[in-house]
């Protein structure tokens, strides 16, 4: 029945005329088609995961680009969050497989998956408040003097962090400025410069937008846009909302009943028609439902 | 499609306004919060001398550093637990128990010198017994801590008899080094300060202590060893405790199994405390607790000498103490408001 519908919506979707600039969208569409083939990032193929009686995900084959923002998008108990959770080492999954760079990998845990350069970004719990920017920034990785004594090297740190910030155009006070004294957008800008710094190629982002005003938004949409084109980090992006994924991403993914049921590039669409439908899938699971009760 | 216009409105992030000297001095101010205690200090300093004259004089500045040595050593060893948002107090207990050790081992004949070594080793396994409790059986520090005084305590009565020793080792260079020279138990609780505040303030170690306070979850999730970051911090509070405790003893030269540990161990909290160290986690000075401990020795050192009974001592102390917290708390709010 997923097939019936999902056929369904590939012939009936006329994004293509709704489109302003059709022609601009299929040039787009064709250099991004040139682009998959040699330079996915990660790909998932079939990847399935149930917990208990409950199927969450059943087949999930994915694939992001290098320097690509992809968002997530479904509902409610679609999955979003585990298949973030899998990628990100926390769960394994019961079946599928992950491919980073080409290479098939295992995650046994989520050190497993920051090794091969992926890692998840939270606002609040990545740092530590009563530390400064720069302290934050070089957490475990920092630069010592004397050897044994590991004494900190704080003026050679503090001049990275203000060259680094600098570079991906992250505006703050000072590196000297505690992260407790600073907005969400600050925060999560910092955190995201952190994960970079780290040398992570791949950052999963839950809700980065979350409780922001516009323009501590700005900042971060800046950063993640910068990051992307001039950096070539790929990310992957789960929101609710979709005036933040519009705003973040290069291409979505709408994932409903454990499957990837749609892949658009955000040119090609609009917030309008994605509403529409997530909407109507949500009628015809009520319709069918109701048919259900009925027999 | 999806337009972005925010390129354009994004404002520069606002920077701070160069400051004037008024308004540095002023921010030093409210961005230290061993300023409140150093302020306090003075006044102490300067009441006190200008009331007696005697304040200033050689023995009197000697025994206060003997009585502000062992608080401040206590007191910054806190400083590294309190950071950790854990309190560790069994540390006045240490101060006692190490010279029992010293004095049990003498009695079965072992040379002071290695009673001495093997007191401070046995310290520091209890410290390190108080962090497994805490970081493996997840004992709270509080209940944790509060057991092993106790059961340290009582070894004290038992293996005394509840009578009343001499010190071992009270004699000689070996005991002057120790503690009988005027300096000595002073110069040791400075060097001690010295060493903890070096660590907590230049150190990786000190710098994920106060990241383990901060953020436990996130902390371990940039992979800092959380766990034998803690456990080390309860191994350095017993083994200072531990051998300013020799020196105390050695320069007093007796031993009172009754003394209680727990005042000796909460001055020390109090100095951390009213010097600005925050009881929940992220927040240390160790700075602020050597003056907070200077406080106490001139508070304590200067009603003595002019003349007004011990028993008020105890009221004016806590007085301090509800002032400067009172001050240092409403000096935090003003801070957070200005960022």
């Amino acid at each position: 029945m997923n097939d019936t519908y999902l056929a369904g919506t590939s012939d009936s979707d006329g994004f293509g005329r709704d489109t302003p600039a059709s022609g601009a969208g299929a040039e787009v569409s064709i250099s991004r088609h040139r682009v998959e083939g040699q330079d996915v990032i990660l790909r998932t193929e079939g990847i399935e995961k149930s917990f208990g009686p409950l199927i969450v995900l059943s087949g999930i084959d994915l694939q992001l680009r290098r320097g690509e923002v992809l968002g997530v998008v479904g509902d409610n108990g679609s999955g979003k969050s585990t298949l973030v959770k899998i990628l990100c080492g926390f769960h394994r999954q019961d079946a599928g497989k992950i491919f980073v760079e080409g290479k098939e990998v295992e995650f046994h845990s989520v050190k497993d998956a920051r090794r091969r350069g992926i890692e998840t970004v939270y606002q609040d719990l990545a740092l530590v408040p009563a530390l400064t920017v720069y302290q934050n920034l070089f957490l475990n990785r920092e630069m010592t003097r004397y050897g044994w004594l590991r004494w900190l090297s704080n003026k050679k740190m503090r001049q990275m962090a203000r060259d680094y910030l600098n570079d991906i155009k992250v505006q703050i006070p000072s590196v000297d400025a505690l992260i407790e004294n600073m907005s969400g957008g600050q925060r999560q800008a910092v955190a995201l410069a952190r994960a970079t710094h780290q040398n992570s190629k791949i950052l999963l982002l839950d809700e980065p937008l979350a409780a922001m005003g516009a323009k501590e938004s700005a900042l971060v949409i800046d950063l993640v846009k910068d990051l992307s084109r001039n950096r070539g980090v790929s990310m992957i992006i789960i929101d609710h909302n979709y005036t933040h994924l519009f705003e973040l991403c290069d291409r979505l993914n709408v994932l409903q009943e454990g499957r990837i049921t749609l892949d658009l590039n955000v040119e090609d669409t609009t917030i309008e028609a994605l509403t529409e439908i997530m909407v109507s899938e949500y009628r015809r699971r009520i319709a069918l439902g109701q048919q259900e009760l009925k027999v | 499609m999806s337009t972005t216009p925010k390129e354009e409105t994004l404002a520069p992030a606002p920077r701070f306004a160069e400051r004037g000297l008024a308004r540095r001095i002023s921010d030093l101010f409210f961005m230290r919060p061993e300023a409140t205690i150093f302020i306090v200090a003075v006044a102490l300093i300067a009441y006190f001398s200008v009331r007696n004259s005697a304040f200033y004089s050689y023995t009197n500045v000697v025994t206060m550093a003997q009585y502000t040595a062992p608080i401040a050593v206590i007191g910054a060893g806190e400083v590294l637990l309190l950071d950790l948002a854990e309190i560790d107090l069994s540390a006045g207990q240490i101060f006692l128990t190490s010279s029992w050790i010293v004095v049990i081992l003498g009695y079965h004949g072992v040379p002071l010198g290695w009673g001495i070594a093997i007191s401070l080793f046995i310290c520091s396994l209890i410290g390190a017994l108080n962090g497994a409790v805490v970081v493996w059986l997840k004992v709270p520090s509080f209940v944790a801590t509060l057991g092993v005084n106790y059961v340290l305590a009582g070894w004290v009565l038992v293996a005394s008899s509840d009578i009343t020793t001499e010190m071992p080792g009270t004699t000689g260079k070996f005991g002057a080094i120790m503690g009988l020279s005027n300096w000595a138990e002073g110069l040791w609780g400075l060097g001690l300060v010295l060493i903890i505040w070096a660590l907590l303030k230049g150190t990786v170690f000190g710098l994920h202590t106060t990241a383990t306070g901060g953020n436990e979850l996130g902390a371990a999730e940039a992979g800092v060893r959380v766990r034998m970051i803690k456990v080390w911090c309860f191994i350095i509070i017993a083994f200072v405790s531990a051998l300013i405790g020799l020196c105390d003893s050695i320069r007093i030269g007796s031993l009172d199994p009754a003394a209680p540990g727990l005042t000796e161990m909460l001055a020390g909290v109090t100095a951390a405390v009213i010097g600005g160290t925050a009881l929940t986690g992220g927040k240390a000075t160790v700075a602020g607790t050597l003056i907070g401990a200077i406080v106490l020795g001139v508070l304590e050192d200067g009603f003595n000498l002019i003349g007004i009974s011990a028993n008020w001592f105890i009221l004016v102390e806590g007085a301090v103490i509800l002032l400067a917290m009172a001050v240092n708390v409403q000096l935090g709010r003003m801070t957070a408001k200005k960022m």
